[in-house]
């Protein structure tokens, strides 16, 4: 790459797996995420999700744009930022968190690992240095993005554990959910966390650029009997939807990205205020959410929708007794693992629980060039919509 | 662990007036000055022209000694060659040595100048009003400055909008021709100001300084407004301990309970900062207790300094080629050379040939001759730091002084220049700016200190800002600390 060219007319950035992922991609079907190019799909989409709920899938994560935090007052600091209690965090587990404006507005959620007394890393999907180290004034610790520096792939599936056992990695046994371990491959350091975003039975694995084709080598040889595939963001995205997770810029708009006033969002509307630690002393929008808190002013609610029929209802609005518009759908898929059509909608309290009785979708389904245009009953469900005992077996099984 | 209804931090005027405020209506305050001297920023100035007319008269100022050696002091607009003008009466009421025409067009000039004041004026003694809907805004106020705007006609509020946003320099030279005048004027504008007479919105400080009415010399000088003000709230009950500066508050839950001095705790139900709003953010409060984007604006509030403070003291009286030295005397050649004086601070150097204020409080009281000067323009930094560019700047002062004052340089006894370095040292003065916090048009009314918290409350509870950070500025007013304590009794109430 030409070192001169100026930020716009530079290509998107090449992960450090992109030498096996480009061999693979028989569909040529990439896209940004974080600056860099990835795959949609690499063969077919059917067949990587069935790889996530069936055998080993394989995700490219370097992307993720990833944070260290380090320092004397690290997680007196990351209390201060996050709406979670990091004081509750040990050393070796990973926490889901997010972390909101002034105004308590979500500007993203992500995973914090607590890998030493005084180094953390945020793992998120927008770029936040500037209010990450604007919010260190007064506090001992550093911020720096390390996206560049770690190379991470996401191991996923029913036989994800029996793949790392294959691979030597046998003490991962002993990794409860959200738990990390350090191991060593080749010269370098390699940590492995019983985390995910597929709802399954599953791990994430962090080791340095440099390393990275021959790790993935190992991890494809020993994964090879347990149907081990490389899958693309279509494939994860259905199973993320069956887990009901939620992507920054799909459910909610980032607080500092919005440009329409109205599109922000709190945790409560997004249903994350069961991670806000109201006792921890002062956080970033701590004030806003006791008022939004106190005086009810949430205007929606993210929920999860089944609903009739086998049509997705993506990009849909939600209607209240057909008639009158209270929310849209912010993601949607007919589920294979469950065998019907499920969404995640933001609606318009108090259509999202005590008015919920007579809610519909407008789905325009596209059949060979022509709209036909729905209208079917969709009815509130709890999440996750999927969600196997394996995901959480310790020792995980080896199917 | 003695308690009180509220500690007053900072005891220049705004603070001791805000403690008055209170004690007068009943409540227990403490008053805690760090310095070893009340007064603050007060002892920077030699004139008054803002005081607010509810401290002067609620507090009984007159009854507590202050009086008056001067409370109409004419401006001596000086000439290198002796032609000299004079500028009378409340900002320039009479104007003598001018031509007819000039003074003819000056004086409708002036009059449509005193009208905009009018309008404004009734805003600095009340909270300002906030955009927002249902945040307690004072709309039967408002809408009486409102009608009282729209009844002055459809001609006048097209010129109080025109000129709202304008520079001075236009309008001078619009209606003007005499560039002495101009100059003077000019030079009153940005006094105290990082703006030249070019500057956008200039005209808006010209008016927020005729707003304040005549010049006065207190006997005893500007300190004695200070000591008045301190026998006055000493005789409502406020306690006052000087040389104790604050640590840091006390937090709890969100709320202030009290404030840390050395290893002391006192308790209090309210706390009112009237000292700099950075230092009481960053310092007092501490991060840790404020969000990011309200830290972010904290840390943008711009405080630069523009103007040194030269005291010297004389063997003899000067003489400014026959001006009356019983008033104040400007030195501003023209507007234009106001606005080319101010280009240095833009890059950081002193004005080679700079304009300034003088007062000789001797003239006015007699004593030792003495000569007080406000010298623009002087940067917070210049290049190289002061320590190098100090005497240099002096030396420039002193030449300029020469020019008008043959002669002055060898009645020089004793020289005391303060930069705005030094201003800051000595009183706390961030970057030297008198207003802790750069007076300009997005930094008024509910934009002061910044959006969203100009309305003397802060985002911790019992805390309130009553210093020149806060509206309506500095100069020696008392009226944000006085309007801050009425917010908090209006609230108390409601």
């Amino acid at each position: 790459m030409k070192a001169d060219l100026l930020h716009y007319e530079r290509p998107l950035l090449h992960s450090p797996f992109h030498a096996r992922t480009s061999a693979l991609n028989k569909l040529n079907a990439w896209a940004p995420w974080g600056g860099y190019t990835t795959a949609l799909a690499l063969e077919d989409e059917s067949m990587e999700y069935t790889a996530i709920r069936n055998q080993a899938s394989v995700y490219d994560l370097s992307p993720m744009v990833k944070y260290r935090v380090t320092g004397t007052d690290a997680s007196a600091y990351l209390d201060r930022v996050m709406i979670r209690n990091v004081a509750k965090l040990k050393v070796g587990q990973v926490h889901y968190t997010a972390w909101c404006d002034d105004d308590g507005k979500l500007l993203d959620d992500g995973t914090l690992f607590h890998f030493a007394e005084h180094e953390f890393l945020i793992c998120c999907q927008e770029r936040h240095l500037p209010w990450f180290r604007d919010a260190a004034c007064g506090y001992d610790v550093e911020i720096e993005d390390v996206t560049t520096q770690i190379a991470a792939l996401s191991l996923q599936g029913p036989c994800a554990f029996a793949v790392l056992e294959a691979a030597g990695f046998a003490k991962v046994a002993e990794l409860k959910p959200f738990q990390i371990m350090s191991a060593t491959f080749g010269k370098g350091m390699l940590r492995i966390s019983r985390t995910g975003f597929t709802g399954d039975l599953g791990y994430e694995l962090w080791t340095t650029p440099d390393q990275a084709l021959a790790f993935w080598d190992m991890l494809f040889e020993a994964g090879k009997l347990f149907g081990i595939r490389a899958i693309g963001t279509t494939a994860l995205n259905m199973a993320r939807l069956e887990a009901g997770f939620i992507i920054t810029n799909y459910e909610f708009v980032a607080a500092e990205q919005a440009l329409r006033a109205d599109r922000v969002r709190s945790p409560f509307e997004l249903g994350l205020d069961w991670m806000i630690d109201w006792e921890k002393g002062h956080f970033n929008g701590r004030r806003a959410l006791l008022h939004e808190r106190d005086h009810k002013t949430s205007r929606w609610a993210l929920v999860g929708l089944e609903l009739e029929g086998n049509v997705s209802g993506e990009h849909s609005l939600i209607y209240h007794d057909k008639k009158h518009e209270v929310g849209h759908i912010t993601g949607a898929i007919w589920s294979p693992s469950l065998k019907s059509s499920i969404a995640l909608g933001m609606i318009e309290r108090p259509y999202h629980f005590e008015k919920n009785a007579n809610l519909w979708v407008e789905i325009y389904a596209l059949r060979e060039l022509q709209y036909s245009k729905l209208m079917v009953k969709a009815k509130v469900v709890p999440r996750p919509f999927f969600n196997p005992p394996r995901k959480r077996a310790t020792p995980p099984g080896r199917f | 662990m003695p308690s009180y209804d509220a500690i007053v931090i900072g005891g220049g005027t705004n603070g001791l007036a805000a403690a008055g405020r209170l004690a007068k209506a009943g409540q227990k305050v403490l008053l805690l000055e760090g310095r070893a001297a009340l007064g603050g920023g007060a002892e920077l100035s030699h004139l008054i022209n803002v005081l607010d007319d509810r401290v002067e008269k609620e507090l009984q100022l007159a009854k507590h000694g202050l009086s008056y050696a001067d409370d109409n002091v004419s401006t001596t607009a000086l000439s290198p060659n002796g032609e000299h003008f004079v500028f009378g009466g409340s900002f320039g009421e009479t104007l003598s040595g001018v031509s007819a025409a000039e003074a003819k067009a000056w004086s409708e000039l002036r009059a449509r100048l005193v009208a905009h004041a009018a309008t404004l004026k009734p805003f600095k003694q009340m909270t300002p009003p906030r955009l927002a809907q249902k945040v307690g805004n004072d709309l039967v106020s408002l809408a009486k400055l409102g009608l009282g705007l729209r009844m002055r006609g459809k001609d006048a509020l097209q010129d109080f909008l025109r000129l709202l946003l304008i520079n001075v320099f236009d309008v001078l030279d619009d209606e003007l021709t005499d560039d002495r005048l101009k100059g003077l004027i000019a030079h009153d504008t940005v006094l105290g100001a990082v703006m030249g007479p070019r500057s956008p919105n200039s005209l808006l400080l010209l008016l927020n300084r005729i707003a304040g009415g005549a010049l006065k010399y207190p006997k005893g000088g500007v300190a004695s407004v200070t000591v008045a003000m301190s026998k006055a709230i000493t005789a409502l009950g406020v306690e006052m301990r000087t040389g104790t500066p604050v640590k840091s508050l006390v937090i709890e839950n969100d709320k202030v309970v009290g404030v840390i001095i050395g290893e002391e705790r006192i308790d209090a139900k309210r706390v009112i900062s009237a000292i700099n709003p950075q230092t009481t953010f960053m310092k007092l409060v501490g991060p840790r207790h404020l969000d990011v984007g309200f830290v972010r604006k904290v840390e943008a509030i711009r405080m630069r300094g523009s103007v040194a403070k030269l005291n010297l003291t004389l063997k003899a009286a000067p003489d400014f080629r026959g001006a009356n030295l019983r008033s104040r005397l400007v030195i501003a050649p023209s507007s234009k050379a106001v606005e080319e004086q101010f280009n240095f601070i833009k890059y950081s150097e002193f004005s080679p040939e700079p304009v300034m204020e003088i007062v000789l409080p001797s003239a006015f009281e007699g004593g030792a001759h003495r000569l007080s000067a406000t010298v623009q323009f002087a940067p917070t930094a210049p290049e190289g730091g002061w320590g190098k560019a100090k005497p240099q700047f002096l030396k420039a002062i002193m030449k300029q002084l020469e020019l008008y004052a043959p002669g002055i340089g060898k009645l020089v006894t004793d020289t005391e220049l303060l930069t705005p370095e030094d201003i800051e040292n000595q009183y706390g003065l961030i970057g030297g700016n008198w207003h802790h916090g750069e007076l300009a048009v997005e930094r008024m009314l509910f934009l002061r200190p910044f959006g969203g918290m100009a309305q003397y409350e802060t985002p911790i509870r019992g805390l309130y800002l009553g210093g020149a950070g806060a509206h309506p500025g500095g100069g020696i007013s008392g009226a944000a600390g006085w309007n801050a304590a009425n917010h908090i009794l209006k609230e108390k109430r409601g």
